[in-house]
């Protein structure tokens, strides 16, 4: 049973600082206009990310890498590193559990 | 900080839900705010034959389908009014030489597309031009584990290796996959073997659906209607492998009606958050609703915008909110958890879409159905009658002997 459970196991990226990040096919952000407001669309579902989480979704453009996101972010924000990179990564660690976030290719 | 992304469900809204908080702010003439998510089934023509197919017996003839230009117009219009998914479906959606164009063209207005297929007309070429013009999600039907169980059952030779193939290729050009299982009682026994294939093909999500007894379904019931002691396992098997696959796959389960003791919550409730495209143009509350033949539905084809029958026409109206129900439906207490189950199956079983859905313990037709499920599973005959457009084909008695 476990062996079977292998292959899509393998392809969930593990978010560090190093890794680079980009929204897999099946997960598209979009400016909802009738609603006034972001989704995160991907199969079957809608998702209603908030207005920091759209801004972290919007930098993770398959370039920059995690840490690049989160230098980014403590410069507009006040609170510390550790506390924002915590967050940052804890955010696209679910991301890419649910299959939404890969690593971009090089 | 602390970023949140919260879920809600096109399909199912609870008052948590995304569609909740998107339809909070309208006033209470706008409460059925456009669907998130439309159905188009874009034809009826399908190299399958399933005995459990929705599609109604009276299927739309080729000539009868909307024209590219026509779907294009539709996906125009379901983008300016605030749709945001559409599931290409069908029928068999891959045999209209113009899906490629139509994917590529609800890309351009800014719609995310789902392909809902047998995937025994993909090739591999195919499937990456789906891809490029901008396909999000496929899902791929498989009637069983066993090859020759599922050929017999879609009624088409060498069907399920093509679909295994199929999916092999949706990975490789990293589209989400979601496999559909729809059960029933011939091939209940293999829904583990259907869940490990689902993970050795490295599927996102797979839905283990019951079949829903309309259209074809409905005319096949003897053959398809599973035992309550399959139902019991069923579940069981359902509960261990969503503890055991956890992050590994997505499952979505389906229970079947005549065994429960209350209503599903039928398309959200009728009119309230989806609505379908047939292929001939109507729009329909639910697939399922042209079985319904007292209903008259508005179509694109008409001068009416798709917004205007989505909010004023009477098919949509006739059965929306909570006001048109009889008793007991009326005073109960779930009237707004369930809105009175499906009005499919209340015409089918009772004669009258208005009727409470037999599916509740509260009708007074529900033991009778329980009586028809149980006596049907337990002698009811494993020939299928196949889909077609001569109005069905029985299967051979050898072919179901032994099944």
């Amino acid at each position: 049973m476990n062996t079977a459970a292998a292959p899509a196991a393998r392809r969930r990226m593990s978010v560090s600082e190093a890794s680079v990040p980009t929204l897999a096919r099946g997960a598209k952000l979009r400016f909802d206009e009738t609603r006034q407001r972001w989704v995160l669309l991907v199969p079957e579902r809608v998702m209603a990310p908030d207005e920091i989480a759209v801004e972290i979704l919007q930098l993770c453009d398959g370039k920059r890498t995690v840490a690049d996101v989160i230098d980014l972010l403590v410069e507009k924000y006040t609170a510390p590193r550790e506390e924002i990179g915590a967050d940052v990564i804890a955010m696209l660690q679910d991301l890419a559990e649910s299959g939404f976030l890969v690593e971009a290719k090089p | 900080m602390s970023p949140s992304i919260t879920h809600s469900s096109p399909t199912l809204a609870d008052p948590r839900d995304g569609v909740a908080i998107l339809e909070g702010n309208r006033s209470v003439a706008e409460q059925y705010g456009i669907p998130l998510a439309v159905l188009l089934e874009l034809t009826h023509r399908c190299p399958l034959q399933c005995g459990y197919c929705s599609n109604p017996i009276e299927m739309e003839r080729a000539g009868n389908e909307l024209t590219t230009e026509e779907w294009k117009k539709v996906l125009t219009e379901l983008a300016e009014i605030g749709v945001l998914q559409v599931h290409f479906s069908g029928g068999e959606p891959t045999v209209r030489k113009d899906l490629v164009e139509l994917v590529q063209h609800a890309s351009d207005v800014g719609l995310y597309s789902n392909l809902i297929t047998s995937a025994v007309l993909l090739t591999k070429e195919k499937l990456e031009a789906l891809a490029d013009a901008g396909l999000a999600h496929i899902q791929i039907s498989f009637q069983a584990s066993d090859p020759v169980l599922a050929n017999r059952i879609g009624g088409f030779r060498n069907g399920h290796a093509k679909k295994l193939e199929a999916a092999g290729w949706a990975r490789e050009v990293g589209l989400p996959l979601t496999v559909n299982a729809v059960m029933h009682r011939q091939n209940m026994a293999q829904l583990p073997q259907i869940i490990d294939m689902a993970v050795a093909m490295d599927a996102d999500r797979i839905e283990v659906a019951n079949v829903q007894y309309y259209g074809w379904a409905l005319k096949n019931r003897a053959s398809l209607m599973p035992t309550i002691e399959q139902i019991d396992e069923m579940t069981k098997v359902v509960e261990e492998a969503e503890q055991r696959l956890k992050g590994i796959l997505a499952i979505d389960f389906v229970i079947p009606d005549y065994y429960a003791t209350r209503p599903k919550k039928c398309m959200g409730g009728w009119g309230r958050q989806f609505f379908n495209i047939t292929p001939a143009g109507k729009v329909l509350p639910c697939h399922a609703a042209e079985t319904i033949t007292d209903l008259d539905f508005e179509s694109v084809r008409s001068n009416h915008s798709i917004a205007w029958i989505w909010q004023n026409s009477d098919a949509f109206n006739k059965y929306r909110g909570t006001g048109w129900m009889p008793e007991p439906c009326q005073s109960c207490a779930f009237k707004e958890q369930d809105y009175g189950g499906c009005r499919c199956q209340a015409f089918a079983l009772t004669g009258s879409a208005g009727n409470t859905d037999p599916a509740c313990s509260l009708s007074p037709l529900h033991d009778k159905i329980f009586t028809i499920a149980e006596t049907e599973a337990a002698e009811g005959t494993n020939r299928y009658i196949y889909r077609n457009f001569s109005g069905g084909t029985l299967e051979p008695e050898e072919n179901a002997h032994g099944a």
